[in-house]
């Protein structure tokens, strides 16, 4: 019968989803634990924060300018109609500082420097070069694997910062410098409003948390990919697409605990 | 003339004490007893049985899918036995900790398919790898060392170049190089002679059998080509659906009766290894009525 | 040790992405306008908080002097209690009253302290006694409509 059919064809796929999610948490504990390396040899950890912090930086603080600019935008037409336009500092700047920012680069992080790490893991796997290595006596997960995870994990708040950035500079462009909404009370309304405890450092924490979540994906599917090019190419959707799920998820669970009101 | 005659006498002695009946375990690098090994309920090997002694050229042949990788990473420790051991340098490997599996493992020396070079580092790097990763020498002596493994190899003039700018022989070299970094007691290669063009082919074979002897080293090669094979070798197991068909000298294999043996290594078309895969019926197959 | 471009361009990021946090933190937050360090806590009951909620700001003469820290309800005397922290740089003398204001018409509530003309400071852990609670909007409406005398102390 085709209905059981489909629903055994769920079961196992659930089953096979819960296995992988095992895998992967060992695989973090691991990576965890092999992390001495990327320490003790920091040039390492360095030179992945290059290709995957660096290499960002162009497309986070073009979206975060983009961002801000129609935050400025849209914000402005919903606030004039309750004349508060002068508010405008406010909206974008916690709208960013709290979710926009730690959010959206996260979600360019993972399309961009997470499947670029799990592209690269999957061929060194499908070439062999990773069992070169096992056989070389050295362990790939302290060579290859944490450093690019600590990469990640320190690259993701500066990247979230940076971007919040841009992107209140864009709603100041387009609310002050082109609708014309007071200078003054676009910054004083937003100092008043931004607490750095409880919405800077949140942000920060969100970011720090979605850095963790997409390095950890994105290695672990380039980690685990079939060695073959049909496989890689899975791995590198899989990653981009979980991470993205992840991220919306955990910022969900984070915005529910932190921002809770009384 | 008495004494020349002693000495002639004495000499086939020696030879026959090197022949491979008498080799004690304490000569023997790798000891193979008994090994079976199954992927689920497939059987890859049944029951393998080698000796490798030390300072020599080691062949394993046999059809693709008979179980030669499967040995190598049995030898490795990639891959645990369901029966018999593997004993390297008198260590069961399966039963080593995580510590001494990597000790060990720097004692071997692994030349992969198609070279496996680290495709993110320069042809320098690569050969220098083990000695930064395993070693606290100094970049000067690094870099002489680099310098005179490459220009074993014969390829002093690549180091700064990318594994992706080098063609596959000079890309099995710097693997060679790479593999012979810390001088190891045990080197395996994996197909070395795949896809080589004849120039190529000769000088990696003939790198193999000079490198083994210069180190005292115990090489075991798995492959396909036999002319190559036969030229540098010292012995030559054949494995069959898991299990060992022939072993012996080059010039035993060559002139052995064992059909499965005389098939491989004159390249017939038919025999024990049949042409055609075991399928149906051809009239039926092609819906003609008998 | 040899440097590397690498080197160069990481700590670059890295000092842009630290700066990114202090505009953040001096220029969009009030981090640099607000540092409570030193700290003390008064209480305060109240008949009715309405919509004042934990880290609400505490002003006096609109100027940010603290927040609140909790809020629960006296068992004995059925009231709000809620505790103030205070930036120790400002002290209020023991007639201050303590006034729930909303932040313009419909914005959220906060406490405004209005300070008296006693000598005597408040120390930590006193009683703020002079409270007024918060207007609720149903109350006032009612009142308008239905004309009734002002209900709330």
């Amino acid at each position: 019968m085709p209905i059981q059919r489909s629903l055994k064809a769920i079961g196992s796929r659930t089953i096979n989803a819960v296995w992988r999610m095992g895998y992967a948490s060992r695989f973090l504990v691991l990576t965890l634990i092999y992390s001495g390396l990327s320490f003790r040899r920091f040039r390492l950890t360095v030179k992945e924060m290059f290709f995957s912090g660096v290499m960002s930086i162009i497309i986070i603080m073009v979206a975060g300018m983009f961002v801000g600019m129609v935050l400025g935008l849209q914000g402005y037409e919903t606030l004039k109609r309750y004349g508060s336009e002068s508010a405008l500092g406010t909206l974008v700047a916690l709208s960013l500082v709290r979710e926009l920012g730690p959010v959206l680069a996260a979600l360019l992080f993972a399309s961009r420097a997470g499947s670029a790490m799990t592209a690269g893991i999957g061929l060194m796997k499908a070439t062999e070069q990773i069992s070169a290595m096992e056989m070389m006596a050295v362990n790939p997960i302290a060579r290859l694997i944490a450093p690019r995870f600590w990469a990640g994990v320190f690259s993701m708040p500066l990247l979230a910062s940076i971007f919040s950035v841009m992107g209140v500079f864009g709603g100041y462009v387009v609310g002050v410098v082109v609708i014309g909404v007071d200078e003054g009370s676009f910054w004083s309304q937003m100092q008043d409003a931004v607490d750095f405890q409880h919405d800077i450092m949140n942000g920060l924490i969100k970011s720090f948390v979605f850095g963790v979540a997409v390095t950890v994906i994105a290695l672990f599917e380039g980690f685990d990919a079939p060695p073959t090019a049909e496989g890689v190419a899975g791995a590198t959707t899989r990653t981009v697409v979980q991470s993205s799920l992840a991220i919306l998820l955990l910022d969900f669970i984070l915005t529910a605990f932190m921002f809770r009101g009384a | 003339m008495l004494w020349l005659g002693i000495a002639w006498f004495r000499m086939p002695l020696l030879k026959s004490s090197a022949g491979f009946g008498s080799v004690t375990s304490s000569q023997a690098l790798v000891e193979i007893r008994d090994v079976n090994f199954s992927y689920g309920s497939r059987a890859i090997l049944k029951g393998i049985n080698m000796t490798l002694p030390k300072g020599k050229v080691i062949a394993v042949m046999g059809g693709s899918g008979c179980g030669k990788t499967t040995l190598f990473r049995l030898i490795g420790g990639a891959l645990k036995p369901s029966k018999g051991y593997v004993k390297v340098d008198g260590q069961v490997i399966h039963e080593l900790d995580h510590k001494g599996l990597y000790e060990i493992r720097r004692k071997m020396g692994v030349l992969f398919q198609f070279g496996a070079l680290f495709t993110d580092m320069s042809v320098y790097d690569n050969v220098a790898f083990q000695m930064r990763e395993h070693t606290d020498l100094p970049e000067e002596i690094i870099h002489d060392l680099v310098m005179m493994k490459l220009h074993a190899v014969g390829l002093r003039g690549t180091q700064n170049l990318m594994p992706v700018e080098l063609s596959g022989g000079m890309a099995r070299r710097v693997a060679l190089a790479r593999t012979i970094a810390l001088d190891p007691m045990l080197i395996l290669y994996d197909e070395p002679f795949a896809g080589l063009d004849p120039i190529s082919l000769s000088v990696v074979g003939d790198l193999i059998r000079r490198l083994n002897d210069a180190l005292g080293a115990t090489s075991v090669i798995v492959t396909h080509d036999v002319p190559e094979s036969l030229k540098i070798v010292d012995y030559i197991y054949f494995i069959s659906e898991g299990v060992i068909v022939a072993e012996g000298t080059p010039d035993e294999i060559r002139n052995s009766e064992i059909p499965y043996v005389h098939q491989f290594i004159n390249g017939e078309k038919d025999g024990p290894v049949p042409f055609h895969y075991p399928g149906g019926d051809y009239k039926r197959d092609l819906g003609v009525s008998a | 040790m040899e440097r590397s471009t690498y080197d160069l361009w990481v700590g670059a990021f890295v000092v842009a992405g630290i700066g990114a946090l202090m505009v953040l933190a001096l220029k969009v937050g009030n981090l640099s306008t607000y540092n409570m360090s030193e700290t003390y806590q008064l209480q305060v009951y109240f008949t009715n908080i309405g919509g004042l909620k934990p880290t609400a700001s505490v002003r006096s003469a609109g100027v940010l002097v603290g927040r609140v820290a909790t809020i629960t309800l006296d068992p004995e005397r059925y009231e709000a209690k809620v505790t103030l922290t205070l930036d120790s740089r400002y002290k209020f003398p023991s007639d201050t009253i303590a006034k729930i204001q909303t932040s313009g018409l419909l914005g959220e509530n906060f406490i405004g302290l209005m300070p008296g003309a006693e000598d005597k400071m408040l120390d930590n852990g006193e009683l703020l006694k002079q409270t007024q609670s918060a207007m609720i909007l149903e109350d006032l409406i009612g009142q308008f409509i239905y004309g009734k005398p002002d209900s709330t102390k």
